[in-house]
């Protein structure tokens, strides 16, 4: 068996919501799973069905070959680790104490100055959970989960809310937990998150999955593109622009033009002899590789704070 | 820990209950609010109350005396212990009568002394007595009859000794309803009862360690209060120490429960906080911890004994007063155990931990 999780077709309703409307998933051992999707989308639902907080109103779940509710809960419990969205933990306790607490509910696990280590909290040993910032205490949540040594580990999000710095400390201790051979299943939307860690990449939207894939594939998927972007306070005729050999779609935001060109050089050559042509002078020219911003645009026709997009229906 | 993956990489190994009951009192200990609401603010109600219902000696009779200073009637009146006689001129004398500074004028200048005072006033009238005793014995009354005075003072017979057990009940009542109920319903809001589930903790060691704390507060609240009636008030335990601590587990116990049934599924501290006044206010006046049931009419009569700080209250008050035995006090205790066992299984049906 070299499932960590698979689950088929999972529903979940809160009254007449549907939070989750069908989810299909399968994570290897050793593999990193981002379910990225706006807020609303239903990764939060779908991951604490996984972990056994919530009970799918259809389809069923398998972690490493067993199910919630068939006897091995205990069991299962001790080789997961779970970070939740928005834990306090307790105010008072300083942070070993917390940790003694943690590992004390698993029957195998690891040393709390190695856990402390791990997530680089060793100065803070002592200090009150209460008195941390805000990236300090998730570093501590995440070590409660790291505490039991698991097998499987899920986070909720884990840096949201942190700024760049504490975000790329958090990853970090991810990767040394992937290093050894963990498996983990997170939720994020943050793009850079989902690409630097994960091998695969699951994007939900309205409670479901609509498109699976590794960070590569997924860009891919939108085709051989590249974007260009330019400014300029002077009229561009788009349409002709839009008719140039290898330009899939132009479009524009006020001063913002942008175009998506096939991969070739020659493309953009071609769009910039046209701008010469319309006497159009591009202020801060630039071309980009697509991204998965640029995949999730595409396939949900909004971007990832929800919000509808411009550019919606602009890609041709 | 027979196979090589059961075996942790570390020598440290941890009892979950230990840990959770020591975090329980950590939480407890360095919240210093809370050590005031349990152990001064009992001692301070029971100082207050204490002190506005201690027994004082009745206040001596003051009479104003007109006598000659070699009147050896007068000098028997000024060292009387029943009366506080005052030497006055007598427009002083006059004017102090008549705004009731003295309850009454003796005038020994002439023969026969005379007693001025208003019949209409009891002082005036108990003041006329005890002087007029004072004198007929200055005088060489023999009294044919002696009789024996027996003081009712003894300690386990004042308010303080009816009080402090009162106090006790009320005090394990607070703190055991708000420590339970109230620390669950923050855990639930905080969303760390959820986090606990998730792990591979055991349920009932969660539930548990808030009885485990409970029960050191309770050797606490307990020995602090005790101390302190002994200390101050020189109330003593009449009965066994260890019928005392019996009821008050069970008590505590009783109401760690009802806690637990508040704390099982509200997830707002303000609803927590109305649920838990609620459970306790119908107690707070019916339980007689302050001032004696009995006056409550007699249909109310049976739900006020059903009630636990009712059941407790009687319990630690005969324990401490009138050292009742478990024979004595059987249906206090059987309430107890009802309310402590009933209230812990439905809140063990209804518990959510999300």
């Amino acid at each position: 068996m070299t499932l960590a999780i698979a689950c088929r077709g999972l529903v979940k309703r809160f009254g007449q919501k549907v939070a989750v409307a069908g989810i299909d998933l399968e994570v290897h051992k050793g593999q990193c799973l981002g379910l990225l999707g706006p807020n609303g989308a239903g990764k939060t639902t779908t991951v604490e069905m996984l972990e056994g907080l919530h009970r799918p109103d259809e389809g069923h779940i398998e972690l490493f070959g067993l199910r919630w509710g068939q006897g091995h809960d205990a069991k299962l419990r001790q080789r997961l680790g779970v970070q939740l969205q928005e834990t306090t933990l307790a105010d008072k306790l300083q942070v070993h104490e917390v940790l003694r607490l943690f590992r004390s509910f698993c029957e195998r696990g690891r040393a709390i100055d190695e856990v402390l280590d791990m997530v680089g909290l060793r100065a803070e040993r002592h200090a009150r959970y209460q008195t941390l910032s805000g990236g300090q205490k998730q570093r501590v949540a995440l070590a409660t989960a790291l505490v039991g040594d698991p097998e499987l580990l899920f986070l909720d999000e884990p840096t949201t809310g942190l700024d760049p710095r504490a975000r790329k400390a958090l990853w970090s201790v991810v990767d040394i937990f992937r290093d050894a051979g963990g498996t983990v299943l997170l939720t994020t939307h943050y793009m850079e998150e989902a690409a630097t860690l994960c091998d695969r990449i699951a994007i939900m939207d309205q409670g479901r999955l609509i498109a699976e894939g590794s960070p590569a594939e997924l860009v891919d998927g939108l085709g051989q593109v590249q974007f260009v972007e330019f400014e300029t306070t002077e009229s561009v005729d788009l349409e002709r622009l839009q008719q140039l050999d290898g330009v899939e779609s132009a479009e524009r935001r006020e001063r913002q033009v942008s175009l998506r060109v096939g991969r070739d050089v020659r493309f953009v050559a071609n769009v910039l002899s046209e701008l010469g042509r319309q006497g159009v002078v591009p202020i801060g020219l630039s071309t980009h590789q697509a991204t998965l911003d640029d995949v999730f645009l595409a396939l949900t026709g909004h971007g990832l704070d929800g919000a509808a997009s411009a550019a919606e229906g602009s890609a041709a | 820990m027979t196979s090589p993956a059961a075996t942790p990489p570390s020598a440290e190994r941890f009892h979950p209950l230990v840990e959770l009951t020591k975090t329980r009192l950590r939480e407890f200990f360095r919240e210093p609010g809370l050590i005031f609401w349990v152990f001064g603010f009992p001692i301070l109600m029971a100082i207050g109350l204490g002190l506005a219902f201690r027994s004082q000696p009745p206040e001596r009779p003051v009479v104003a005396l007109l006598a000659p200073e070699d009147s050896a009637l007068g000098r028997a009146l000024l060292s009387s212990k029943e009366l506080n006689v005052v030497r006055a001129p007598e427009q002083d004398a006059l004017r102090g009568l008549a705004r009731t500074k003295y309850s009454l004028l003796i005038d020994l200048r002439q023969e026969q002394p005379a007693y001025r005072y208003d019949p209409m006033l009891r002082d005036a009238r108990l003041a006329r007595a005890l002087v007029d005793d004072e004198l007929q014995r200055a005088a060489g009354r023999k009294d044919p009859l002696s009789a024996r005075d027996e003081q009712q003072s003894l300690p386990g017979t004042r308010y303080i000794d009816f009080l402090l057990p009162g106090l006790i009940g009320m005090n394990l009542m607070g703190s055991s309803v708000w420590g339970v109920g109230y620390n669950l319903v923050v855990a639930r809001k905080r969303r760390l009862l959820r986090r606990l589930a998730v792990t591979a903790m055991r349920r009932s060691h969660y539930l548990l360690s808030y009885f485990f704390s409970r029960l050191v507060f309770l050797v606490l609240e307990l020995s602090v209060l005790i101390a302190f009636g002994v200390l101050v008030f020189g109330t003593h335990v009449q009965g066994s120490m260890v019928l005392l601590i019996a009821a008050a587990l069970l008590g505590a116990a009783a109401f760690a429960g009802l806690g637990l049934l508040v704390g099982a599924r509200v997830e707002s501290t303000e609803v927590a906080q109305g649920w838990m006044n609620f459970i306790q206010l119908p107690m707070w006046v019916l339980s007689g911890a302050y001032f004696t049931n009995e006056r409550f009419p007699d249909w109310l009569q049976p739900f006020i004994q059903a009630l636990p700080l009712t059941a407790l209250v009687d319990a630690l008050r005969g324990i401490y007063n009138e050292a009742a035995t478990l024979g004595m006090l059987w249906t206090e205790f059987a309430i107890l155990g009802a309310w402590a066992v009933g209230s812990f299984v439905l809140a063990g049906k209804l518990f959510r931990w999300q």
